[in-house]
């Protein structure tokens, strides 16, 4: 319904929950207050864990780290999918890959440059983060393909940002959806920003949600800090591509609140004052409001959670640096199935350098 | 003169030859307002404006398909592809078009154009961000590609990429940015595309090497020095066409040649050296080629990304190898 009723190329946005805290009742999905209280308190969890990456890569600890702080509502959106969709993420995701269910360490890891971090745990139906924007919505689609022509009743979805929408693979990704009518769930997280380039010279379009009637398919734009908004979008369209109706687009419109990565100084180009305007509409604390308003939540359970959150965050830390470094073999572990001659050659190369070397050291000291 | 880095080195080409050439735009990612992710660009679209400095919707191959089609009509694009890992997005605009242009079009469009790109491992950034591809693109009739390995060379390179009339690849080895400062003219100076440089004379063997390896070649080189040996060391620059002809030249002299390059080793630009000394001076060597590489494996992230990097040790140990021969 949410789909039919607003119509990106008429302006219109999906927003069920306002920036004071109060719920469109008839808008309102199938989200009782037991999950939006749960929602909420993985939601804060998330935005420490950001903060934790940040001040680990602050300290040196940590390589380049992508932030996600203003987009935990979107990110949230990991929570609708069922155990058998499959989820296709960008970089930016690791919000929605710790709700999913990978270990905070695991990610932490990752973006310390220890490849490790990015092994999936077993049975988490989660492709690898893609670095290069816009090339996975592809992969999205040949998986949910694949699900069709086996008959499995599942989805993939495909993360990527408003910058990526730009890239030629994104175009084809949803062209050959729409032909091949496979249950992808194009989920566009607009933070309004590519690096430096703002969302209005990305494109001249007025949303990235309108594209899908050109390819064939149902689009959606959404308030992405409102999460009752994201549960509606997401729980109708993936309910809807399972059912065989084709794919469908959800442009997550939301907001940067931080840089584009910490190699990035958005003072360059953002105006100083602008931050200010969006944190009204910073999607934990519309949640809180709500969540105060029905008496579910109060001071005492914010100190409580984020007690609890900040243990939980610190203990990832903690565990992510205690694990060993990856060794020099592990270079060579995984580009082949099987080491091919001269590359097995190339690895004893390395292990006597490296000996050698150890031994000349050992010598001089 | 002035004591510059890489990085304002090549502001300083970029700005002359704007002010020069009022044909000449800029466009690519971030490269304007932010003055691009390495801020080789600062401060150019303030002076010469948005129409002239152009931040672009992410778009490589985008980028680059427009910038032929500038060059067709007689602009002189500037394109800068953030990282090297993201050209692959825009292969076929590079390959299949900007680099056949000329004989396309029997001559008619010799594309004026400059593609700038942040090259190679080192300041452990994240998966595609520290790949070494020259060779793909050493490979592809047509296109120049060039890199240089200090200050000066990457002014005087870049300048002269920007008047030869054909497209250049112009890769920056972006882990000396900012690691080297040195003299740099200031006025209208430029270094010969296709022309290597002796960087340090020497007659026990040769190394050549290039971008950001020159340092590592030069050091092992200083250590050689020390340990009685002396090493010629030659800084390749232009990487396609290549002159191998001082390469031969030199292994003439020396009768010894180490190779030393950070990307995989397997079809990389060693093998081609190495091929044309094979037919060219086979008959002076006096050892094999030795090449030092990068493995032909993923460049792996920062933790283990010193394995990976070819470093003046790893260069030293290929000297001795080809020394003791």
């Amino acid at each position: 319904m949410y789909f039919e009723r607003f119509d990106p190329l008429q302006g219109q946005c999906l927003q069920i929950l306002d920036p004071m805290g109060k719920v469109q009742e008839d808008l309102r999905p199938d989200l009782p207050d037991s999950r939006v209280k749960q929602l909420y308190e993985r939601m804060s969890v998330m935005r420490l864990a950001d903060q934790m990456a940040m001040s680990l890569q602050r300290e040196g600890g940590m390589g380049t780290y992508a932030p996600f702080y203003g987009q935990e509502a979107a990110q949230a959106s990991a929570a609708f999918l069922q155990p058998a969709d499959w989820m296709v993420p960008s970089y930016r995701e690791t919000g929605a890959l710790f709700l999913r269910g990978v270990p905070l360490a695991n990610l932490y890891r990752y973006w310390m440059g220890d490849e490790r971090g990015m092994l999936m745990p077993e049975g988490l139906r989660i492709l690898p983060i893609a670095i290069v924007v816009g090339s996975q919505p592809l992969h999205a689609v040949g998986l949910s393909w694949a699900m069709k022509l086996k008959g499995e009743k599942a989805a993939a979805v495909a993360y990527f940002g408003d910058g990526a929408s730009s890239q030629g693979d994104v175009h084809e990704a949803m062209n050959f959806a729409g032909v091949f009518q496979t249950p992808t769930v194009f989920l566009c997280q607009n933070n309004q920003f590519a690096i430096s380039l703002p969302r209005k010279q990305q494109t001249a379009a007025a949303t990235i949600a309108q594209r899908a009637s050109s390819y064939g398919f149902p689009g959606l734009l959404i308030d992405g800090n409102d999460i009752f908004a994201v549960a509606a979008a997401m729980t109708e369209a993936l309910a809807d591509v399972r059912a065989g109706k084709g794919p469908r687009l959800i442009e997550m419109l939301t907001y940067r609140l931080g840089p584009h990565t910490t190699a990035d100084d958005p003072t360059k180009y953002r105006a100083s004052g602008e931050i200010e305007k969006y944190k009204p509409f910073d999607p934990l604390l519309r949640l809180r409001r709500y969540l105060e308003s029905r008496k579910l939540w109060d001071e005492t359970a914010e100190k409580d959670l984020v007690q609890r959150g900040q243990a939980e965050v610190e203990d990832a830390a903690k565990k992510a640096k205690a694990i060993a470094p990856a060794v020099p073999d592990d270079i060579f572990a995984y580009t082949y199935r099987t080491l091919p001659p001269y590359l097995k050659r190339q690895q004893e190369d390395l292990r006597a350098f490296l000996k050698e070397q150890a031994a000349v050291e050992a010598h001089h000291g | 003169m002035a004591k510059l880095n890489l990085v304002s080195a090549l502001n300083m080409a970029l700005d002359q030859e704007m002010a020069r050439n009022d044909r000449m735009l800029i466009l690519g990612e971030d490269v304007g307002r932010e003055g691009g992710v390495f801020r080789v660009t600062d401060g150019l679209q303030k002076k010469y404006g948005a129409a002239r400095v152009v931040d672009t919707p992410l778009a490589e191959s985008a980028i680059l398909g427009a910038a032929l089609g500038l060059a067709a009509g007689g602009m002189l694009p500037v394109a800068e592809i953030q990282f090297e890992g993201f050209i692959h997005v825009a292969m076929d605009q590079l390959c299949n078009q900007i680099g056949r242009y000329r004989n396309r079009s029997r001559g008619r469009y010799g594309l004026s154009l400059v593609i700038r790109v942040p090259w190679g491992g080192g300041i452990h950034a994240p998966e595609h961000h520290s790949d070494s591809p020259e060779a793909l693109l050493a490979h592809t009739p047509g296109l120049t590609v060039v890199q240089p390995s200090n200050p000066a060379d990457a002014k005087g390179l870049l300048l002269a990429a920007l008047r030869l009339g054909e497209p250049v690849v112009f890769c920056e080895p972006k882990r000396i940015y900012r690691a080297i400062k040195a003299e740099v003219p200031e006025g209208d100076y430029t270094v010969p595309i296709g022309k290597a440089a002796v960087a340090r004379q020497g007659k026990d063997l040769t190394i050549v090497a290039w971008g950001a390896m020159m340092r590592e070649a030069l050091e092992a080189a200083e250590e050689l020095q020390a340990q009685g040996a002396s090493a010629e060391v030659i800084d390749l620059r232009t990487l396609s066409p290549m002159d191998s002809e001082t390469v031969v030249e030199s292994v003439r002299k020396t009768g010894r040649l180490v190779i030393a390059h950070e990307a995989p080793r397997t079809l990389g630009l060693g093998a081609e050296i190495a091929a044309r000394v094979g037919e060219e001076a086979l008959t002076s060597l006096l050892a094999p080629i030795e090449r030092v590489t990068g493995f032909d494996t993923v460049m792996p992230l920062s933790q283990l990304e010193d394995y990976y990097l070819p470093d003046h040790r790893r260069v030293l140990a290929g000297a001795r190898k080809v020394l003791a021969a």
